[in-house]
């Protein structure tokens, strides 16, 4: 399990729990961004907390205003830590980038898709994708 | 990445600050699009004026105070409120004086106060082959699919750095090879089901379930399929999925023939979609069951044909639950003058503008299930506003009205 073949839509560092959503959430109606918790009804992860996680997501969906729920949840500290997207979104790009100008936040998003089974603290690191090795 | 004399001047500052700052955004995200370059566009729409909380409005003032201007024609999307019928609002005062400020700073940059998700209904609108950068993700789906103009699906803040800039990164639905389907779908209903409205919101749900990000082409629907109905397939599409384009064989302008909308390559998934795929689709709308507390419709912004329909519905009839009519203020005012709001009132709906039922504290205490006949409003307004929902045709809509009860039609 190596970070090969990540490419980093948004440089950064983060370290995280891996939290893998098994179908794409829009975060706009699907994200509380006060208290970080996935709301969306029909999401089989509802009640959720994003909050410093590494989130992994098989692509983005719906709204538009998944950028400014991004930006808001990034000033309000319940944001995850990271992305792992499986196919690139720029409406989540724009919403982190906002956010660091912004606030100063760091959000790093990386496009690539992790190995199956992957659980546990992983680290974003620019383009390096890993998790790390417990205790 | 290939930037122009002009693009590395706003880079330079020589714009201005807010210039500056959006075409710096603009590079970072085409950049990790893979993007050759950027085009000109003429239009844009603009989805930044929603208030979602802090970030937003600061990032809008800070814009303004760098001197931000539109540098193409540019509409605004639904805000917070109804500036029309501001005594709808029922949130809280703090949250209101916030959403104003950010709709005042988006009109301050030079936007058109046009207050609607449903830009395309707007007198002026983009033409076939236009390249333009709208938010909505409804709008995005109607201007690339029904208008065969191009946009990429911009998010907010990223759709004012376009409008600031009169540019947009170079890939995807902006060129030729991303607007070719690659997934087709084989509807097989019977016949007469191209007849009923229904039938476009939830082939739209199913769609956005079974493509994701990927254009579709639909083969097995044709002229009915006209310009409102494909509004609420794309709505659907683009609520359940990241739907930005999907053709129509024989009807949408880039698919004469479904070879011409996969420009003669196979395709590269077929998926089909048949009566118990959608009745399934149409049952995973529903939400509740109970008493009837409120109706909804108008999700898309209803057109000045769609309000000319309702008012056919309502006539000499009235409503004895809460009902809601969404649409814009241009479409108002082109239904007002033909007397169709003064039927629709004479029912007893409310009308509401600028903004949407399922975006902002409007509906009264609801006891009981909202009906909707919109797929996208069923999708989101639980969610947002913790409320059961159950999707009807219109028809249904005005029959539960006028009974008090639901009234949910026979058949599929």
């Amino acid at each position: 399990m190596t970070g090969a073949g990540f490419k980093a839509l948004v440089k950064g560092k983060a370290v995280g729990e891996l939290l893998r959503l098994g179908e794409p959430l829009s975060l706009w109606g699907g994200l509380d961004p006060e208290t970080g918790l996935i709301i969306d009804r029909s999401h089989p992860q509802r009640g959720l907390s994003v909050t410093s996680a590494i989130l992994a997501m098989p692509h983005g969906r719906g709204s538009s205003s998944s950028s400014s729920v991004l930006a808001e949840a990034l000033r309000l500290g319940t944001a995850p830590a990271g992305f792992v997207l499986a196919s690139p979104d720029s409406i989540l790009v724009i919403g982190s980038l906002v956010a660091n100008r912004l606030y100063g936040t760091v959000c790093p998003i990386v496009f690539g898709v992790l190995p199956e089974g992957s659980t546990g603290l992983w680290m974003i690191d620019q383009n390096h994708v890993a998790p790390i090795a417990g205790p | 990445m290939r930037l122009t004399k002009s693009d590395q001047a706003m880079l330079d500052g020589e714009a201005g600050d807010a210039a500056r700052t959006a075409m710096e955004l603009l590079v970072a995200v085409a950049k990790s699009e893979d993007a050759p370059g950027l085009v000109d566009i003429s239009a844009a729409h603009i989805d930044g004026g929603l208030y979602h909380g802090r970030a937003g409005l600061d990032f809008a003032l800070s814009l303004v105070e760098g001197g931000g201007r539109v540098v193409v024609p540019t509409t605004l999307n639904v805000s917070s409120l109804d500036l029309l019928h501001p005594e709808l609002y029922r949130g809280d005062s703090e949250t209101a004086a916030a959403a104003r400020l950010l709709m005042d700073a988006y009109v301050d940059m030079g936007c058109t106060p046009s207050w609607t998700c449903a830009p395309y209904q707007l007198i002026q609108r983009p033409g076939f082959g236009d390249q333009i950068a709208w938010g909505e993700s409804n709008a995005i789906v109607f201007a690339n699919s029904v208008l065969g103009a191009r946009t990429a699906r911009y998010g907010d803040f990223l759709d004012i750095c376009c409008a600031l800039t009169g540019r947009a990164p170079e890939v995807g639905l902006h060129t030729d090879e991303g607007r070719r389907a690659t997934l087709r779908v084989d509807l097989q209903v019977p016949d007469k089901l191209l007849d009923d409205d229904l039938l476009y919101p939830v082939l739209g749900h199913r769609l956005g379930q079974v493509a994701g990000t990927d254009v579709a082409v639909i083969v097995g629907l044709d002229h009915r399929a006209g310009e409102d109905r494909l509004k609420a397939l794309g709505a659907a599409a683009a609520s359940s999925g990241a739907v930005a384009m999907f053709h129509v064989a024989g009807v949408t302008p880039e698919a004469a023939t479904v070879e011409a909308a996969m420009a003669g390559q196979s395709p590269q998934r077929v998926e089909l979609i048949d009566v118990v795929d959608l009745a399934r689709a149409r049952a995973s709308l529903n939400h509740g069951e109970g008493p009837l507390g409120a109706i909804s419709v108008g999700t898309p912004h209803f057109s000045v044909a769609e309000l000319a329909m309702l008012a056919d519905m309502v006539k000499g009839r009235s409503t004895r639950v809460p009902f809601y009519v969404n649409t814009s203020r241009d479409a108002l005012s082109r239904a007002e003058a033909s007397g169709t709001i003064a039927v629709i009132e004479g029912f007893g709906a409310t009308v509401v503008t600028d903004t949407c039922t399922y975006i902002t504290p409007i509906l009264h205490d609801v006891r009981g299930v909202v009906m909707t006949n919109s797929a996208k409003w069923a999708f989101y307004a639980p969610g947002n506003l913790g409320v059961d929902v159950v999707f009807a045709g219109l028809d249904a809509c005005v029959a539960s009205a006028v009974s008090g009860d639901l009234v949910v039609g026979e058949g599929w």
